[in-house]
């Protein structure tokens, strides 16, 4: 009986300690979140002051618009180029300053400190950057002897100039997990790997890397979220232009539920987004419990 | 579903008191509730935008603060809503909260979105009340196209504007044109355009982010008609003159080769006039001050040059008023629109900005006299508003003018062909308006 | 000869990495008519400074996200550290469902839930309130989770002997495992800070008055502000005094701050 009874307390011990945060989480994750699956199939906008049920015809109207999906592609691009570069770089600057002899905390300082800058700085002062004609790279083509290039204007260049922008801003953040990863491998396996003489691409290969896995996976999954999460820029340098070419799924959502007032939509729009968001961290957790039992 | 939310957060804050993390002071402006507080004072909240810059804020605020002497039972409160369109998401998004400003300045355009939401005010009753239509009819008839629908009137236009074309006398002189003949046509626009380029100056600059469809309307009302009906329930995009006058903005960069390739900022197009890296210029009037201020050679304003005929759609912001908020409270921000569209502070708005003043009384004040006098250019979109027509305002807006802007870029960027793009635009657009035309 | 390559490259890189906050902070620095020419003079004026400060309540900004920000760390500590022992520490009925609840928040956080969560915010009449901002950050799944790693790692004997010596779990858990986290605390400190500090999407739809808008919010708004054309120099200052007083908090503790980060566990 008294077993039993302690059970119990522990039992509601725990469940008081989490109470606080699962409040939150309830009131602004899941209620939230279920709210709005059932706001999906309503046609609830400007036209029709009063929401009614529509079935699944937001989800049609979506399959059907053309922006939906060039925003979704763009989106996709944008994962595709910001995460492998900015982990594998940060895995690079990691090693590097870790390594390096001198001006070792002025090397990690400029790594890092773009972590620090909101995005909305950010975007004022790359905007600056690439202007044609005045921003700082349009004067360093010019000593290269090279012409002028309109970065954000133009539909083949602005998602590249957006990349970039976005690595310089998250490849720090990503190395101080790998310098937080490579400080829990112990010094003894490198000995006895260059005792053996092992040349240092086989120690990355062998031992530092693998071993970095954890970290690898972890930093990967954050840098996907940022992918899908970051769009302040587009407010102050594009608005998604020219004609959405730079336009970004939660960027669309802004746009539908407060520039156009279609909430049923936006609902729509935020469920595939969530539900995209899963079925990848899903996937990823997956091939996590795969790859990781030398740790 | 309301009241669970309600009281799963009351729990919560009731425990976050205890926790002693409390830290917010909730300081929701404008409750209807709270319409006069205790000393008797009426309390205004007045959201504007100013997207003419910083120190504009503090005119604004100054003109504010002089109302609140003139009035000492009413306090307006400005509030800087950011740019026209963060002002309309923010002034959108109080109403959909209930708690609706008692004034604001938003785009003229944003009529029918506003009126769909039932938010706004019609005002007549007001005008009847106090000023009448010798009030209204002091307005310019183009400043008033975008405030009426269905013989009411909804707003009450503020800091409007045109677009107009600025020109570097210099540059004219420099090629041997005549500084005081602008071009008056397409054709003369694109052969002074192709005069005056040279290494590291284009001939003319049109912007094409932002207002993208502010610039179109005005080449597609040179060339015929307005893009919209009046009850903003239509459009008309594909019409074979709006087709000529988008090929002829993309021939400007594409063919003719005197306006940079690409969209060009909005921002930036002002800058490249001043720095003397285009030698024309299509702008707002809004621009004008700053452009007096900071070149440093001789230019001129003109009217757009005409195709069919000389044609500009007029820009900017209007007031309006709000459903929700308390008698009491719409009757001082009655007071306080008239107190700032008075012909003497339209004038002096005007002076200090470049905007258009909006009444024609404000050119009979003194110091609009003399600024004419001294600055001719300052009349010169006055004058052209006799061309001026409604901007583009529809139901369901914001969607429409996002439409419209895209398919306009990826012409403007070579992704696609005028007639093909405006005929799909159209299509959407009539999509988009079909619930408003049942 | 490939290592010393790589090691050049390396210092490019750095340089290349502050070349943005250098230009920033020269262009803001330069008179107006100068900043969009690429000269090398020596005329340097802080009016640009001095007009941001006057055009714009950037004093109020700064308060207004100071208290965001703390606020905000305040309460996710104490949740996080609640939770994080919970998880720790004790076995108890619905741990692995709830483990995965949290874990969900990680993967949807609320930043991507703007619109579901203004809807909640309009029905508890929160909007445009600095509570109404912070809310939705109050539990961090990613605190809990750098917290529950840490206290793991404290031998349990511990527990014991304060136990022994009579304290209560709460004295336990505030004499035991909160100074023994330290390092996670500073760590997860920076994170917070940095993310709230940047925070732009949500404070720019819920908030309306300068009373509660916070810096991001305000920055944006004036570099925008400029329908004449862009003010180059004047919005470096505005952008360089937003972003300083974080950069030198972190200048100052940087070796603190990367350290700690590096000690707490993160994995």
């Amino acid at each position: 009986m008294g077993e039993l009874r302690a059970k119990w307390k522990v039992n509601m011990y725990a469940w008081l300690l989490l109470l606080p945060s699962l409040i939150f989480l309830l009131l602004f994750t899941f209620y939230p979140v279920i709210q709005t699956f059932i706001l999906s199939f309503h046609q609830a906008d400007l036209g029709s002051p009063e929401p009614f049920f529509n079935g699944i015809d937001n989800y049609k109207q979506m399959v059907e618009d053309e922006v939906f999906w060039k925003v979704l592609t763009n989106n996709i691009w944008f994962a595709i180029g910001t995460v492998p570069t900015s982990v594998a770089l940060a895995l690079g600057m990691a090693l590097f300053a870790n390594k390096a002899l001198r001006g070792k905390s002025f090397i990690r300082t400029a790594y890092f400190y773009p972590t620090v800058v909101p995005m909305i700085a950010v975007a004022n002062i790359w905007l600056f950057i690439y202007t044609p004609e005045y921003g700082a790279l349009s004067h360093v083509m010019e000593w290269f002897g090279k012409g002028d290039m309109n970065w954000l204007g133009d539909q083949k260049n602005v998602m590249w100039a957006m990349i970039f922008m976005v690595i310089w801003k998250e490849a720090g953040y990503f190395m101080i997990f790998y310098l937080a990863g490579l400080q829990n491998i112990s010094q003894e396996l490198y000995e006895s790997a260059s005792m053996e003489g092992a040349s240092s691409w086989t120690v990355f290969r062998r031992i530092t890397f693998p071993l970095l896995m954890p970290t690898t996976m972890f930093v990967s999954i954050i840098a996907f979220t940022n992918s899908f999460k970051l769009v302040d820029h587009l407010v102050i340098m594009t608005k998604g232009g020219p004609d959405n070419a730079s336009n970004l799924l939660l960027y669309y959502i802004y746009e539908t539920a407060f520039s156009f007032w279609d909430q049923g939509m936006a609902s729509a729009l935020t469920i595939v987004m969530v539900v995209l968001l899963l079925l990848v961290a899903a996937f990823q957790f997956f091939a996590m419990d795969k790859k990781i039992h030398y740790n | 579903m309301r009241k669970v939310v309600k009281s799963l957060f009351a729990v919560v804050m009731s425990m976050s008191l205890i926790i002693g993390c409390s830290s917010g002071n909730s300081s929701s402006t404008n409750n209807a509730a709270q319409g006069a507080n205790s000393s008797g004072k009426t309390e205004l909240s007045f959201y504007y935008p100013v997207a003419v810059g910083g120190p504009l804020t503090k005119i604004v605020d100054g003109m504010a603060e002089e109302f609140n002497k003139e009035n000492p039972d009413i306090t307006v409160k400005p509030v800087y809503t950011g740019s026209y369109q963060d002002t309309t998401t923010k002034v959108q998004a109080a109403v959909q909260g209930k708690t609706p400003p008692d004034v604001a300045v938003m785009l003229s355009t944003e009529l029918h979105t506003m009126m769909d939401m039932d938010a706004i005010l019609p005002l007549d009753d007001f005008i009847a009340k106090d000023g009448g239509s010798e009030y209204v009819n002091d307005f310019f008839p183009g400043f008033l196209a975008n405030s009426q629908v269905g013989g009411k009137t909804y707003s009450i236009p503020f800091q409007r504007s045109t677009i107009v074309l600025y020109y570097n006398k210099d540059a004219f002189k420099e090629v041997g044109l005549d500084p005081e003949k602008p071009p008056t046509s397409w054709d003369e626009l694109v052969s002074y355009a192709a005069k005056l380029k040279k290494d590291g100056r284009y001939g003319i600059e049109i912007p094409s982010s932002s207002f993208t469809y502010w610039m179109f309307q005005a080449l597609a009302l040179q060339n015929g008609k307005n893009l919209m009906s009046e009850d903003g329930k239509k459009v008309f995009l594909d019409t074979p003159e709006n087709v000529e006058a988008l090929q002829f903005w993309v021939d400007l960069s594409k063919k003719h080769q005197v306006m940079p390739e690409g969209v060009n900022e909005w921002a930036t197009v002002p800058s490249d006039f001043l720095e003397g890296k285009t030698a024309m210029m299509f702008h707002t009037t809004g621009n004008l001050t700053n452009v007096k201020k900071s070149a440093k050679f001789d230019f001129g304003v003109a009217f757009l040059p005409a195709k069919r005929n000389y044609g500009s759609p007029t820009g900017g912001g209007n007031f309006y008023m709000f459903k929700g908020t308390d008698e009491k409270k719409q009757e001082a921000a009655w007071k306080f629109i008239r107190f700032m569209t008075e012909p003497k502070r339209a004038a002096q708005w005007s002076v200090d900005t470049g905007y258009v003043a909006t009444r024609k009384s404000a050119y009979e004040e003194e110091t609009m006299k003399q600024y004419v006098k001294d600055f001719p250019a300052a009349a010169v979109a006055r004058d052209q508003l006799e061309y001026g027509h409604a901007e583009l305002s529809t139901h369901n807006n914001g969607k429409v003018t996002k439409l419209l802007n895209d398919t306009l870029q990826s012409v403007i960027t070579g992704q696609s062909e005028p007639a093909e793009a405006l005929k799909k635009a159209q299509e959407e657009a009539d999509k988009m308006l079909a619930p408003f035309n049942k | 000869m490939l290592r010393k390559f790589t090691t050049v490259g390396m210092y490019g890189l750095a340089v290349l990495w502050l070349f943005p906050l250098l230009w920033a902070v020269w262009t803001s620095f330069r008179p107006r008519e100068l900043a969009t020419s690429w000269s090398l003079s020596a005329d340097f004026t802080l009016d640009n400074f001095a007009k941001v400060w006057d055009s714009a309540p950037f004093d109020q900004y700064y308060i207004n996200t100071f208290l965001i920000v703390t606020g905000i760390l305040v309460a996710q500590i104490i949740t996080a550290t609640l939770a994080a022992y919970a998880f720790a520490k004790l076995q108890f009925w619905g741990k692995d469902v709830l483990f995965v609840l949290f874990l969900v928040q990680l993967m949807v956080p609320a930043d991507i839930l703007i619109f579901p969560n203004y809807n909640v915010l309009r029905d508890l009449s929160l909007l445009d309130t600095k509570i109404g901002i912070m809310l939705p950050y109050f539990a961090s799944a990613f605190g809990v989770f750098l917290l529950r790693q840490t206290f793991k790692t404290i031998p349990h004997e511990l527990e014991e002997a304060a136990r022994m010596e009579g304290c209560s779990w709460f004295q336990i858990l505030w004499r035991v495992y909160v100074p023994l986290a330290k390092p996670t605390y500073i760590a997860f400190g920076l994170v917070s800070v940095s993310y709230h500090w940047n925070n732009f999407m949500w404070p720019l739809i819920i908030t309306n008055s300068v009373e509660n808008r916070p810096l991001t919010v305000g920055l944006a708004i004036f570099a925008q502000s400029f329908e004449t054309g862009a003010q180059w120099a004047e919005v470096s200052a505005a952008t360089v005094m937003v972003i300083f007083p974080l950069l030198l908090a972190f200048l100052v503790f940087q070796r603190q701050f990367i350290n700690s980060f590096i000690h707490s566990g993160v994995k």
